[in-house]
């Protein structure tokens, strides 16, 4: 019995249930004392309130468009953008002004917290379900599976990670857009639709993206593998699937959110970079990266177009990278300041 | 007792199953992308305005549409790998257009043929090497030397002053610069330093087709420079930001090592143990991601094209996709793949160099 319960709460530290929950509350409140990772934080709270809320927030529809209004500004950001003062059409009715089809920029940039969002959390389940049930698959059988498992994510590597996500979006987007009704395709696309695409962007992110948690996780569980708590259990009868779900997982799903959690701005960034190309959500609905991408076309007449959603990406990127940065730190605080 | 066994140069060996491997990735990568371009809905002579059949047949035909899927591959892949020698000249019809020609009396080697776009008619995927791919391969190694160059000393400076000032907002900036993409840094830069300041110009690029031996501009005047300089740091700050990181945790792991106490109880100077014997090691880490990282900037230069006007292959990747001009497509992804797998294995080859206790499996 005794070993049994060494075996089930069986830690890094190896210790009884009381030393592992000490873990976890010892992690956070090493991430609270940190500034960084706290302000962090209170930013990406604050952008889900605005994403929940977007509707109360925002003065307009995100689609709502008055078309004599193109390209006006407001008058403070005609001293912030001195250039505009020449020939700029003044109104204050919208914040941060209105874009080349008279739509509210701010009432669009708060909703296109919504995209952003949604890609930073939902970007790291897809990628942490994959390749934590591959890597961990392949760790646990080892041998000749593992091997071929293995394999297969080298090619995967070898594949140009923005070219395949190309050439995935435009096969989602057109095969999909044509399929009969009844079809699996014509149901993805319904949905996609409903998402305003963003359905498609999960998918294809999710494709390209577990590669590396499954290389990390299968090398976590190779570490674990062997330890002696794990012998233990299997002494004591414990069948393959309670060793992996009782005894390996919980032992190294740290370092595996946290390396999650550090890759979050790049899937932000990556749906930003899609809608920019043209291939991530529907139009109207908002993006930042398709409003970076219609603001830098007037980027010399109407730089407010352009550079207010690029800072509002900026700014979602730096609130996690810090948390990130903060949750290794406050995991493993060894390693401050790598990668 | 006994003779340890004969060794087979373990290196060369090594590089023989890299190379092996790599074929085999290559491979996979061509046959993937091949299925997924002809997945695609329509083809590249599709137009708003309905072709008639009979010129539709004839267009199929002339680019060899018409046959098994399979064939095409088989096709296509021989006509890039399969050296061809001839005494014909080149004819300079975009079909036949070879990216290695060598003459040898009235003999021709011939290689790689990546066949014709089905886009533009007059040019061929070679073409399109010849003349956007240096653009691009100029601004990521740009990109690279950026990174490196700001990157290295930040990480150094940070990792030597651990816990001060240095420390601190170095470590801070590298934060920002990771996070502040491209699609970011673009505009603002544009906007900052080539429609206000008008310091620089904010689009286009300095250097046209022919290269210097295929890769490098002419001359490298302020005139270059001057399109170089907003792009290649746009493209490469990220990638700086990723190296100080590195490097400092690095150099700090190693600061701690026993040799270096060695080294320092030897009564080296502080200089010497820091350069010789810290700094080498420490950058075993760093040079195996400069490979990928390289890989990336080169393949990553779409949107930095985009937004800075930059004549490059990226901007023509996505154009070729819409159109379904099947060669450039099927051109680009082998090509940045072959890139891509290269500067892994020249990194590995690298790293065991560096680093004498790897071993060569």
């Amino acid at each position: 019995m005794a070993i049994t319960h060494r075996a089930r709460s069986g830690d890094a530290v190896g210790g009884s249930k009381h030393q592992r929950e000490s873990l976890w509350t010892d992690a956070w409140r090493r991430l609270v004392r940190n500034r960084a990772a706290v302000i962090g934080m209170s930013i990406i709270v604050i952008l889900v309130l605005t994403a929940i809320l977007a509707p109360q927030i925002a003065p307009q529809g995100f689609a709502d468009q008055a078309r004599e209004d193109h390209d006006k500004v407001p008058e403070w950001a005609t001293q912030l953008f001195p250039t505009m003062a020449g020939y700029a059409r003044i109104s204050d009715k919208y914040l941060l002004g209105a874009d080349y089809a008279g739509r509210d920029l701010f009432s669009r940039m708060v909703y296109g917290t919504r995209i952003s969002l949604a890609v930073a959390f939902v970007g790291p389940l897809i990628s942490l379900l994959i390749g934590v049930t591959y890597g961990s698959i392949s760790g646990f059988l080892g041998g000749q599976v593992d091997e071929l498992m293995m394999r297969f994510v080298d090619v995967m590597y070898a594949f140009p990670g923005l070219l395949l996500i190309i050439l995935l979006m435009f096969f989602f987007r057109s095969t999909f857009s044509n399929a009969e009704p009844g079809t699996l395709g014509y149901a993805l696309n319904a949905m996609d639709a409903r998402f305003g695409g963003m359905l498609f962007i999960f998918i294809g992110i999710g494709f390209t993206a577990w590669d590396g948690m499954a290389r990390l996780t299968r090398a976590q569980v190779l570490s674990v593998r062997e330890k002696e708590f794990i012998e233990a259990a299997r002494t004591v009868g414990a069948s393959d699937v309670r060793i992996m779900f009782r005894h390996i997982l919980p032992n190294i799903v740290g370092p595996l959110v946290v390396t999650e959690t550090l890759s979050i701005p790049g899937y932000i960034s990556t749906e930003a970079f899609l809608s920019f190309i043209g291939l991530g959500v529907n139009p109207p609905t908002p993006s930042w990266g398709s409003m970076i991408s219609d603001g830098a076309q007037a980027l010399r007449s109407y730089p407010n177009q352009a550079i207010f959603p690029a800072l509002a990406l900026a700014i979602t990127m730096f609130a996690f990278n810090f948390l990130g940065d903060g949750l290794r730190d406050a995991f493993d605080p060894r390693l401050r300041g790598t990668q | 007792m006994g003779n340890p066994p004969v060794k087979v140069n373990p290196m060369g060996r090594y590089i023989i199953r890299r190379f092996l491997w790599m074929l085999l990735v290559l491979l996979v990568v061509s046959v993937v992308t091949f299925l997924m371009e002809h997945a695609l809905p329509g083809g590249p002579f599709d137009r708003e305005k309905k072709v008639s059949p009979e010129i539709m047949a004839n267009l199929n035909a002339r680019y060899r549409l018409d046959q098994p899927l399979w064939k095409q591959y088989f096709q296509y892949v021989s006509d890039i790998m399969l050296p061809h020698i001839t005494t014909a000249p080149p004819s300079g019809s975009v079909m036949d257009d070879t990216l290695i020609t060598i003459q040898a009396g009235n003999l021709y080697f011939r290689w790689m043929n990546f066949g014709p776009s089905y886009k533009s008619k007059s040019r061929s995927v070679n073409d399109m090497f010849r003349e956007q791919l240096p653009v691009s391969m100029q601004l990521g190694v740009m990109a690279l030397l950026v990174a490196i160059v700001i990157g290295l000393p930040m990480g150094i400076l940070a990792a030597l002053k651990q816990n001060t000032l240095w420390d601190y907002v170095g470590m801070s900036v590298a934060i920002l610069g990771v996070s502040v993409p491209v699609i970011v840094l673009g505009p603002l830069m544009v906007w900052i330093l080539g429609v206000t300041l008008k310091w620089l110009p904010p689009t286009g690029w300095g250097a046209k087709p022919p290269f210097l031996l295929g890769l490098f501009p002419h001359s490298l005047t302020w005139d270059y420079w001057k399109y170089a300089i907003m792009p290649s740091f746009a493209l490469g700050v990220g990638s700086s930001a990723i190296i100080a990181r590195l490097t400092r945790a690095s150099l700090l792991q190693v600061i701690r090592e026993d040799y270096i106490r060695t080294a320092r109880a030897k009564g080296l100077a502080e200089r010497v143990v820091i350069v010789r014997h810290a700094l080498k090691n420490s950058l075993i880490p760093v040079v195996t991601v400069l490979g990928p990282m390289f890989a990336a900037l080169v393949t990553g230069t779409f949107v930095t094209e985009l937004i800075f006007g930059i004549p490059g292959l990226g901007k023509y990747f996505v154009t070729s996709i819409s159109n379904r001009d099947y060669t450039v497509i099927m051109g680009t992804v082998l090509l940045y793949a072959v890139f891509l797998v290269i500067s892994n294995l020249v990194v590995d080859i690298l790293y065991a160099y560096l680093d004498p206790r790897i071993q060569y499996k």
